[in-house]
């Protein structure tokens, strides 16, 4: 089991490993790790937190492309899910009050995207489409157009806290991860959402609850987006419903797919979709650290991203796979036709 | 000839009646950032302290909605119309259209590529200024000590980060003392300007190899400045932040010691173009073809608390 | 002779799609070619259209030896096809469809006054006067086909196949494209017309061709065959004497045995009629009947793939709902659809998932089977269905058909249900699985389940069933049972209304 999983994310271990080599060659400090006023500190530590909000989305959004779909509200549903948090804190409604409306107004984003899907039948793109334009107009009437600052440190702390001396968002995703991967492995909804992404005609009528699960997929993944969200603006100590978020669901997608998982629903895996999250945030990062002008960030990402979806491809990988099978199977059939002929 | 003409018969039609309340139209383009939400309130104060009739549009980004707004106004026979155009092409029509019904045109923060005789004037911020005077005040704070300085930049490419860069560079030049070691994008937003001053602090040492930051908005400081503390360093002294904008964010920043200087893009436009237009109904003055706003720069002796305070109701 | 194909033979794994298969046609000859889904109608038209490379066989037209590799390559010999979906350009004009690809030009530029004159005439020819500058979607079905024949004969010339053309159209439409196609056909055209309408093949065509399992069964004179003769060779009846002799040793006497389901006025509009079915316990009951006859419909509204508009179902305890599969598996049923692959099959899950899938979903999320049971479960039925594969998690869609059906078998089987109902459950699989599946329903159904088996083959309906239901329009019409269930009969009441006739004859 263990080794399973260790061969399904190989490509993303050795991704990373290539990565940091290259960092380090531009910036020789990039995997020193020190402590400063009890706090771990150091550029890898910065890419763990940093990569909290897409690592955090790639979770939800990976059990949605699993059912064959995409969530492109996410990232507006961050600046919902800030605006919600950063209002009720400074409306006195305390931590546990805004971390609870924050996740509920997650949830209830997701419901609305899930019901869109699968109830009404709307393409996922489309129904998602929707609040993805709209979810930003919502939380500027929450924060009236501007930056809603607070100055509340029970929050504060989901964004720049620490524990044990490590960031709280650099903690916060990897338990939601495993959390949702025992879920998944450890139930049968893993199995159950597989084989709705693969077939959901088949899947439904061998008794999957398709339309429940598909709303509950959906709902996770604005769960997420919320998490997400509540550290966003937790970081900062403000909601900024116009820049929060912005673009992150590409970054989720592009996470999922250097992941490994396929866009065409399936099998899927979560930690891979997280070590993708972390190589996107390696990238950045090394960007940054390298000090490049900032002219070529896009370009020296882009390059990186496709030099990586090319190399390391499982897609491309499968095919070869696939067809080694498929060759190796027709030569079995054609010898036993062969066979049976001779018979 | 024609503007004359125009002139000759705005001051014979309307030089009588200037004590009378006036009427002005305010073609918006949105609500997109908190300046510009500031820029309408602060039109609005202006125009009641005045005893103007503002009729207010917003346009929702779209030019055509600004079209439609501006024929409206002609229509109704506004006294003036104010204009903060969305883009820069594309005017030369309905601009002809409200000379030749003898409204002036007043256009606030951005320019258009019209020939200038089709408005009576423009009103804006000199952003290569700006930069400028945060660098001036560098250069007069360090007196000659050697800084290193690192640079939030603002959106690779926009004009605000091209010229504020540009300004800036203008300022600090002569004075070797002062470096610009590392400059990179914050797209004028907190998260990105906290990040990227985290890799900053992580690439120069530590913290301790910066001497100061220059920010291309606040925003991008108010983020910084909280990178710095949780690095474990004392913004405003170990590392001086400077920034440009003054919102109200910055000087509870200010107040608090966190940051030293912020050069004002001031969202009263319309101060201005008010007076300007004064002016011209009175006696038919013409304004010049630009009238530059004041780059004020605030530092943390200025009373930042009441600063902010005059301005945190503004929607900012 | 136009064409001449010999020996034709095309294999997929696990399945023989072409088996030798002879068939010629005239030049000025209206030939219809039939046979149930899965006989290779439409592979046989697929090798003619360069679709699939054949494996063995000749295929000749004008007498020169062809071997097209696609259809443009096909086009260019001669041959077009018309499909039942318009393959043009809806958001062109009828102009631009006719012309598209050859259009005239002159400096570069396409000359749309040339272009309509040049569609308009070519479409005079086929008895249509319209407007050709208007997009092509903004005109019905029947002128779409003729415009896409006119495109196809302008292309090749030789060959047309209408590959099912009247599938959505009214009668006067139907009407309309006969006369294009009896035009062309006194043109000097060969034309290939495949069609489930056997009013339609009687009426329009000179000759037919019968396809079943891959094989070519006959080749008649139009003229010269009946109805219920047509039938008997679509659904077989050859080898009827043998397999009665194979049937089972005790016939059911169905009313003996204790009622175990009731369904009561059953129907759903466009699909069936409202029908009454009574199942006994470890009965096996075919459904006969045509494609599109609604046998699959009422298999569908039994397990509620599609609900019931009205009536439902009751057992001893009483009311049973099926109004969704989810309620209808919890009743103790199952169901192995007829298109295996987008309906059965989860094909990228291995053997052993795709075999506890109804089991956990019925179970529930939070009941993981353990994976110890899961594996002993699939362990079992590969074992006792004899499923060929390599382990229990190899990925179902690599096996053969006949693989996956046992697959699909096996996971109702899991279950454990009362009834089971099987459409098309041999459909596409090879000779020895085929027996094995007919094998294994006699096992189940003497472990007291009770099947509803849906067939195109009459000779396996026969050698498994009770009980026959004959569906023809939608309609439940006939139940057979005991000396009934012989091919001639269930024929003839296939073949009604005119079945008296054909009798006669």
């Amino acid at each position: 089991m263990m080794s399973r999983t260790l061969r399904r994310i190989a490509p993303q271990l050795v991704t990373l490993a290539v990565l940091a080599a290259l960092i380090s060659v531009v910036f020789p400090g990039f995997l020193e790790i020190s402590v400063s006023d009890g706090r771990l500190v150091g550029p890898v530590i910065d890419i763990l937190k940093r990569g909290a909000t897409v690592a955090l989305l790639a979770i939800g959004m990976t059990l949605v492309i699993a059912t064959r779909g995409i969530d492109l509200s996410v990232g507006a549903t961050i600046a919902i899910t800030g605006a919600v948090a950063a209002w009720s804190i400074s409306n006195g409604l305390g931590l546990a009050g805004a971390l609870s409306l924050a996740i509920a107004v997650g949830l209830v984003a997701g419901l609305w995207n899930g019901v869109l899907v699968a109830i009404i039948g709307i393409q996922p793109i489309v129904a998602t489409l929707i609040l993805m334009t709209a979810g930003r107009g919502v939380a500027q009437l929450i924060t009236e157009g501007r930056i809603l600052t607070f100055s509340h440190d029970g929050l504060a702390f989901l964004g720049s806290g620490d524990v044990l001396g490590i960031p709280v968002p650099a903690l916060l995703w990897p338990v939601t991860g495993i959390a949702v991967a025992l879920l998944m492995r450890r139930t049968a909804l893993g199995l159950l959402i597989e084989a709705i992404g693969i077939n959901r005609r088949a899947s439904a009528l061998a008794g999957i609850n398709a339309r429940l699960l598909l709303i509950a997929v959906y709902m996770t993944s604005g769960l997420c987006a919320a998490l997400a969200g509540i550290i966003t603006a937790a970081d900062i100590r403000g909601a900024d419903a116009n820049n929060a978020g912005l673009w992150l669901e590409l970054d989720a997608i592009l996470a999922v797919v250097i992941g490994g998982n396929s866009l065409m629903g399936g099998r899927f895996s979560v930690a891979a979709s997280l070590f993708g999250a972390m190589i996107i945030q390696t990238i950045d990062t090394g960007i940054l650290l390298a000090g490049f002008p900032s002219e070529y960030n896009l370009v020296i990402k882009a390059a990186l991203v496709v030099a990586i979806l090319v190399l390391q491809s499982p897609r491309l990988a499968s095919t070869w796979i696939y067809w080694g099978m498929r060759l190796r199977n027709r030569r079995a059939a054609d010898a036993a036709r062969i066979r049976e002929a001779g018979e | 000839m024609k503007r004359l003409l125009t002139m000759t018969v705005a001051t014979l039609a309307l030089g009588g009646a200037a004590a009378s309340a006036q009427t002005v139209g305010f073609s918006q383009i949105g609500s997109e950032s908190g300046w510009r939400a500031a820029e309408t309130t602060l039109t609005q104060q202006q125009a009641e302290e005045r005893g103007i009739d503002l009729r207010f549009s917003d346009a929702q980004q779209r030019q055509e909605n600004q079209i439609a707004a501006i024929r409206s106004f002609i229509a109704q026979g506004v006294d003036a119309i104010l204009l903060a155009p969305v883009v820069a092409t594309g005017w030369d029509s309905v601009l002809e259209e409200a000379q030749e019904a003898e409204i002036p045109v007043v256009l606030l923060d951005r320019m258009v590529d019209s020939d200038p005789s089709l408005y009576l004037t423009a009103v804006g911020s000199d952003l290569v200024h700006e930069g400028e005077v945060a660098g001036q005040w560098l250069v007069d704070t360090v007196a000659g000590e050697d800084c290193r300085v690192v640079e939030l930049q603002g959106t690779t490419g926009s004009s605000p980060a091209i010229d504020r860069a540009n300004g800036f560079r203008a300022a600090i030049e002569g004075h070797d003392n002062i470096e610009i070691v590392r400059s990179q994008t914050g797209n004028f937003t907190r998260t990105e300007g906290k990040e990227v001053m985290e890799s900053f602090l992580q690439a120069e040492n530590g913290g301790a190899d910066i001497c100061a930051l220059y920010a291309h908005n606040d925003d991008m400081a108010i983020g910084a400045i909280q990178a710095i503390e949780e690095a474990g360093l004392a913004p405003g002294s170990d590392i001086l932040v400077v920034s440009i904008d003054a919102v109200p964010d910055i000087f509870l920043a200010m107040s608090e010691g966190k940051a030293n200087a912020t050069v004002e893009l001031t969202p009263n436009m319309a101060g201005p173009a008010f007076d300007a237009l004064d002016a011209y109904w009175n006696d038919g003055t013409m304004p010049p073809n630009f009238i530059q706003t004041e780059s004020r720069l605030y530092t943390q002796s200025d009373d930042p608390m009441a600063e902010y305070e005059a301005r945190r109701d503004l929607g900012y | 002779m136009l064409l001449t194909i010999t020996e034709l033979s095309k294999s997929f794994p696990g399945t023989r799609a072409l088996d030798g298969v002879d068939f010629d046609l005239a030049a000025g000859e209206v030939h219809a070619l039939l046979g149930e889904n899965g006989a290779g109608k439409s592979t046989l038209i697929k090798c003619l259209t360069g679709a699939y490379q054949r494996d063995a066989g000749e295929i000749l037209l004008d007498g020169q030896p062809i071997h097209p590799r696609s259809t443009s390559e096909a086009q260019e010999l001669g041959i077009g096809t018309v499909y039942q979906e318009v393959n043009l350009l809806p958001n062109l004009s009828v102009a631009q469809n006719l012309t598209f690809g050859r259009e005239p030009m002159r400096f570069g530029m396409t000359r749309g006054r040339a272009m309509r004159a040049e569609a308009r005439e070519t479409l005079k020819d086929y008895g249509l006067d319209i407007d050709v500058g208007r997009d092509l979607g903004s005109y019905s079905v029947a002128v779409q086909q003729i415009v896409a024949i006119a495109r196809a004969v302008q292309l090749s010339g030789k060959v047309l196949i209408l590959d099912e053309p009247t599938a959505s159209l009214d009668a006067e439409e139907v009407r309309m494209i006969f006369d294009v196609v009896r035009a062309l056909r006194d043109r000097g055209l060969g034309i290939i017309f495949v069609s489930h309408f056997l009013d339609q093949v009687f009426e329009l065509t000179d000759r037919l061709t019968v396809l079943r399992n891959g094989r070519r069964i006959a080749t008649e004179r139009t003229a010269g065959i009946n109805r219920m003769q047509l039938i008997e060779h679509m659904l077989g009846h050859e080898l009827e004497e043998v397999e009665k002799k194979a049937r089972r040793s005790a016939p059911g006497v169905p009313s003996d045995r204790p009622e175990m389901l009731r369904f009561a006025g059953l129907g759903r509009r466009g699909e069936v009629e409202p029908f009454d079915l009574t199942v006994r316990v470890g009965e096996v009951i075919g459904l006969a009947g045509l494609l599109g006859s609604g046998r699959t419909e009422s298999a569908e509204l039994m397990f509620g793939a599609k609900t019931a508009q009205t009536g439902g179902a009751s057992d001893a305890d009483g009311t049973v709902a099926i109004d969704n599969p989810r309620n209808a598996i919890a009743a103790g049923f199952g169901f192995a659809p007829e298109d295996r692959k987008t309906e059965g099959i989860v094909a990228d899950l291995s053997v052993r998932e795709n075999i506890v899938l109804a089991l956990q979903a019925s179970r529930g999320w939070a009941r993981p089977i353990p994976r110890a049971e899961q594996n002993r479960l699939a362990d079992m039925f590969i074992a006792r269905l004899d499923i060929r594969t390599s382990d229990a998690e190899k990925a179902v869609g690599d096996l053969s058909g006949g693989n996956q059906q046992k697959v699909v078998l096996a996971r109702w089987l899991a279950m454990n249900p009362r009834f089971l109902i099987l459409d098309e459950p041999t459909r596409g699989i090879d000779v020895g699985a085929h027996a094995e599946i007919l094998r294994l329903i006699q096992e189940i159904t003497a472990e007291g389940m009770s099947i509803v088996v849906i067939s195109s083959e009459l000779e396996e309906l026969i050698a498994v069933s009770d009980r026959v239901i004959v569906v023809r329009d939608r309609r439940h019409v006939a139940e057979l049972t005991g000396s009934d269930i012989e091919s001639e009969t269930i024929v003839l009441w296939i073949a009604a209304p005119d079945a008296q006739d054909g009798r006669a004859a």
